[in-house]
């Protein structure tokens, strides 16, 4: 610890921090543009100067850029000094002079950092008469536009995508003071991570489109916690609403996951639920075949004597539902009766991971721990594509090299551009044992491209030679255990080794490798961590709610055990073959569907209820870490669109099952009590009766304007406020606002003089870029097991003929982003993938058709070759991009 | 005593007098053209509608009672898609005014807005805009902002230089 001063006020801080970071987290208002907290110090745009005095006496002192100079022992500044904060407003003064008359018509207004250090330094009328630079604008695809005339040239966006975010085609182009950020010609960014952009460019050079098309400012969001819903991940966001109508998802701060960066798929992936297609109605198959609009009361008395009449209750869950939805359905159909809703081997995979994840509870590291492990080993996860936020984090950690280098060098972490410089190509070790090429392949120290069970025997290796009394997998080949011994070496001299598997590949064996070095690893290391990626945003969760897949629903129900079929945010085309799914419905009597989205499901069901989205309902979901975290309501939707869980509850009520659930609180504490591995959830946010200083947590912003004329046009007399009966939060920009509010009800992030996304989190944040204040929110769920069991036995299974594996692709594969209209401009086409031996054995050239048999059903799709597939090896697209519900890896004959 | 004779006497000497008030609305007294009445949408001097949406209005309006939603016309102009103010709200304040950046939105001498019934008292867009630039003739916000937008590319604003050719080398 150091003692600094700053304007005669004494702290304690970080010697090893340097002072902007240091003032901004004590609470001092300094202005800065090309600093951020992860992309830390270059000391160029020369806004945050101070004065540094030599000592106490000093008088005199001279002007420093806080970012580029350390906090140590002794120091003395001052940030209101009259020369430092005069020059800062003319610093500010000429990064202004080009700046466009365009505040009104900017996305970027009202959230601007731009605006805000204007504001700071004073600069509030321009002097200058002189004309404006002017630059073209690119045309940037679906995600974002480009208004470069706003750019102040602080080279925030490029250091953002091609330093951190390792991208390759955002680049500064021009010379001297005609520099231009854009890419070499129009078209969208490759880069999976480009929406940060927006929330990374201190002005509106680069703002959502998405946004930009339904626009409203900041200050009219109402807003609500999110977590994503398009991987398992569960990052935290916070989407805006106005009006009944989603706007955008930003960013929210969680020290432990996400902290200040989303996913494209995160980001914009959230238009599915403005969709005009959407069931809204309670809908019910008329005779002529068609689903028509029901009123709601008819409907439950109709789904009542359905019920009544049923011969039996089948009800199946979904992993992309919350915790409350699929409890509410397990409460009426009984728990017996209940299935979580994954294809029969993403359950078993889920299982495994969810055992795996048990048995090392102790040693799972966050998604922000990852970007500190020093070796990682991923088997058969592509990450990019599956659980996309985690390829930023892989990416951070292999530059871990750069900083034991630049420590060795004396170089303090803060300093980007000379870390860099000294790192140049130098990073940690990361191997890959893949299928195919991904998009983290840049930065991979070797990669090994393997069928599912050879991954599972390298693995197995792994182990082996880590710790002899792990099994070594039998005829094992010289070249396998040449890469097994790298990759073991690399582990085991690490500092902080880190193992990713995941259930992508549908195959439990690799998790059971993973298992194994994880195991011996333990054995050998005391800080060695297991991530775990899954399917979907509750894959985890539902795992933990029930063993049973939809193939028992199916069983249930063709067997005649049942004939009523009720399914929750679930498309069983997802889930099996359509064959199957064809049969199980026919079988059925009856097929009831609660869903937010139109599925081939519901164009099949007998009965519609309309369940709310994420951003119409309140639930739970547990991401990959076993982290329970909630997410609330972002606006009321017109009724009778409600929560999945009121239909369950109205239906449990309607067929005379007692429920006493009339808010989130009741139902939470049911859910504990009925499943006891779920301890704990209710601790994931404060709860519905939660005050601080006798208020509620405002949704909106208080300057959230138009109250009184927003719905004047329909009558005249203000509406009376919605009051929100399961959650702490209000429909209202009245209530408790403050940096010492719980965490896990911050709908929006702001503070005085600070309305930008990214630096108003400042003032939430123990420190600049720590965790929150009151802790980061969520309930971990795993607890620690002292029972180690033993090794798996090393039978990794191996395929001879032709396989068929599959292939995601962030903008497809997940099925509620596939319908956002900005994600479908980015889906790729579909292909099958092999590589150029397998095509010339088949006959085959790029592009031409070749028809598949899996599991008995046919498809069709054009070839493509690609280079890196194993022999024998087909690569399937699944999603919706692709195909849907099959079965993968499965044995092929092509 | 004298005191409330003088007092009558005043009184009845004011009979006399000029008289202060007017028979409104037969006559109706002169309000200076910043007295803040109705509020009107108004026009550039090219014709088009000076509100780009910006909802700096609406936000300055202690009582809450404007509403913009904001959509863009195929060049990227931004324009209001609603406007709408509830007069039943308003205060005559005119922060609405000093906020607005495009001059659009100006308060009138016009205050004879009485309805006998309330829900009448909600002006849409359609009710606000007038054709003419109101108090400020000549300000035209599009020819001064840097966005293209319909009829003005990159470069022809008011004191722009032409786009920067990023290719060229030179000084």
């Amino acid at each position: 610890m150091a003692t600094i001063k700053i304007d005669g006020k004494q702290f304690e801080v970080d010697p090893t921090d340097n002072l902007l970071k240091v003032a901004l987290s004590k609470g001092f208002d300094l202005p800065y543009f090309c600093w951020h907290p992860e992309l830390h110090s270059v000391g160029a745009c020369r806004q945050c100067a101070v004065k540094q005095y030599k000592n106490e006496d000093d008088t005199q002192g001279q002007i420093v850029m806080a970012c580029m100079t350390p906090a140590s022992d002794g120091g003395c500044f001052s940030i209101e000094d009259k020369e430092a904060s005069d020059f800062r407003a003319q610093v500010i003064e000429w990064l202004m002079i080009n700046h466009p008359h365009d505040c009104p018509v900017c996305e970027e207004g009202g959230e601007c950092h731009l605006q805000d250090m204007t504001l700071m330094t004073g600069h509030t009328r321009r002097r200058y008469r002189g004309p404006k630079r002017t630059h073209r604008n690119q045309e940037l695809g679906p995600f974002i536009n480009h208004e470069m005339n706003r750019c102040i040239a602080c080279y925030r966006c490029v250091r953002y995508y091609r330093d951190y975010a390792d991208g390759d085609d955002l680049r500064v182009l021009g010379s001297h003071s005609n520099v231009y950020f854009g890419r070499e010609a129009d078209g969208a960014f490759n880069s999976e991570f480009s929406g940060n952009l927006v929330e990374v460019c201190p002005t509106g050079v680069f703002t959502d489109k998405t946004l930009g098309a339904h626009y409203n400012r900041k200050w009219d969001m109402q807003n609500a916690p999110g977590i994503c819903t398009h991987c398992s991940l569960g990052c935290n966001t916070s989407p805006g609403s106005r009006q009944g109508i989603l706007k955008r998802i930003q960013n929210r701060y969680h020290g432990e996951i996400n902290h200040y960066f989303l996913c494209d798929r995160g980001r914009f992936g959230a238009g599915f639920v403005n969709r005009e297609d959407r069931p809204r109605q309670p809908l019910v198959r008329a005779d002529n075949g068609v689903l028509e609009p029901q009123d709601m009361d008819v409907m439950l008395a109709s789904l009542k004597s359905v019920l009544a009449e049923a011969k039996g209750l089948v009800g199946i869950g979904s992993p992309r539902a919350s915790l409350e939805d699929n409890f509410a359905l397990r409460h009426l159909v009984g728990a017996d009766n209940f299935h979580n809703g994954m294809s029969g081997p993403e359950s078993h995979a889920s299982l495994a991971a969810l055992a795996l994840l048990q048995e090392h509870a102790g040693r799972l590291p966050t998604l922000r721990d990852v970007e500190s492990c020093d070796a990682v080993f991923v088997l058969g996860e592509d990450v990019t594509q599956f659980a996309p936020r985690l390829a930023l984090s892989l990416r951070q950690a292999v530059r871990n090299e750069h900083h034991v280098l630049a420590e060795a060098a004396n170089i303090p972490k803060w300093h980007a551009r000379a870390v860099r410089d000294e790192g140049q190509h130098f990073y940690s070790p990361l191997f890959m044992a893949v299928p195919a090429a991904t998009r983290l392949d840049d930065v991979a120290t070797e990669l090994f491209h393997l069928r599912p069970a050879r991954i599972a025997e390298l693995g197995f290796a792994v182990a082996a030679i880590l710790d002899d009394a792990a099994p070594m997998p039998a005829n094992i080949d010289e070249q396998t255990r040449t890469h097994a011994e790298t990759i073991a070496n690399a582990l085991k001299t690490a500092k902080k080794p880190l193992v990713v598997a995941g259930t992508s590949l549908g195959s439990e064996a690799v998790l059971t490798a993973a298992g194994n070095v994880m195991r011996a690893l333990e054995s050998v290391h005391d800080d060695a961590g297991l991530f775990v990626t899954l399917n979907e945003a509750n894959s985890l969760g539902m795992a933990m709610m029930s063993d049973r897949d939809v193939d028992h629903a199916f069983e249930a129900i063709t067997s005649r055990r049942a004939d009523t079929l009720i399914v929750m945010q679930n498309d069983l085309y997802e889930r099996a073959q359509h064959g199957k799914v064809d049969a199980a419905i026919k079988a059925a009597k009856n097929l009831i569907v609660l869903d937010h989205s139109m599925t081939a499901t519901i164009a099949k069901a007998d009965y519609v209820l309309p369940a709310g989205s994420f951003a119409e309902a309140d639930g739970t979901l547990v991401n990959n870490e076993g982290r329970a975290q909630r997410f609330f309501q972002v606006f009321i939707p017109e009724a009778p669109l409600q929560e999945g869980w009121r239909w369950c509850a109205d239906l449990n009520r309607a067929i005379g099952k007692p429920v006493d659930w009339y808010g989130m609180d009741d139902l939470i504490d049911a859910i504990e009590a009925a499943c006891p591995q779920f301890a704990g959830i209710k601790t994931a946010a404060p709860s519905t009766s939660f005050r601080k200083a006798g208020m509620r947590f405002p949704r909106s912003p208080h300057r959230y304007s138009g109250r009184t004329a927003l719905y004047a046009n329909v009558d005249v007399r203000e509406r009376r406020p919605e009051v929100d009966v399961d959650s702490a939060l209000a429909y209202s920009m009245e209530g408790y606002h403050g940096s010492d509010q719980p965490p896990a009800l911050m709908a929006y992030a702001w503070a005085p003089g600070w309305d930008s996304n990214q630096a108003a989190i400042t003032r939430f944040q123990d420190e600049v870029g720590g965790h929150l204040k009151g802790g980061d929110p969520g309930t971990r769920l795993l607890k620690v097991d002292a029972n180690v069991p033993d090794y798996a036995p090393a039978e990794p299974k191996l395929v001879e003929g032709w396989q068929a594996i599959p292939r995601y692709h962030i903008f497809g594969s997940e099925s509620q982003s596939a319908k956002a209209p900005a994600i479908q401009q980015r889906m790729p086409r579909a292909w099958f993938t092999l590589n150029e031996a397998g095509a010339k054995a088949l006959g085959l050239a790029a592009a031409d058709t070749l028809r598949l048999t899996i599991d008995g059903e046919i498809h069709a799709l054009p070839v493509t070759i690609d280079p890196s597939l194993p022999d024998k090896t087909i690569g399937v697209p699944v999603g919706a991009h692709g195909l849907m519900g099959v079965r993968l890896p499965a044995a092929v004959s092509p | 005593m004298l005191s409330v004779l003088r007092t009558i006497w005043m009184t009845l000497m004011h009979t006399f007098r000029k008289r202060e008030t007017v028979l409104y609305p037969e006559e109706k007294p002169y309000l200076p053209p910043r007295y803040r009445g109705r509020i009107v949408l108004t026009r550039d001097p090219d014709g088009a509608e000076r509100c780009v949406a910006c909802n700096l209005c609406s936000v300055a309006c202690p009582v809450d009672c404007i509403s913009v939603v904001k959509a863009e016309d195929e060049s990227g102009r931004w324009y209001p898609e609603t406007f709408r103010i509830n007069f039943s709200r308003c205060i005559y304040c005119g922060y609405c005014e000093e906020a607005c950046p495009t001059y659009a939105i100006q308060l009138t001498p016009d205050f004879e807005m009485g309805e006998f019934d309330r829900q009448n008292m909600v002006y849409e867009k359609s009710d606000l805009t007038i054709s003419g630039v109101g108090k400020r003739p000549g300000y035209n916000f599009y020819r001064v902002a840097g966005m293209a937008v319909g009829g003005k590319d990159k470069g022809e604003a008011e004191n722009e230089a032409a786009p920067i050719d990023v290719k060229t080398l030179l000084p």
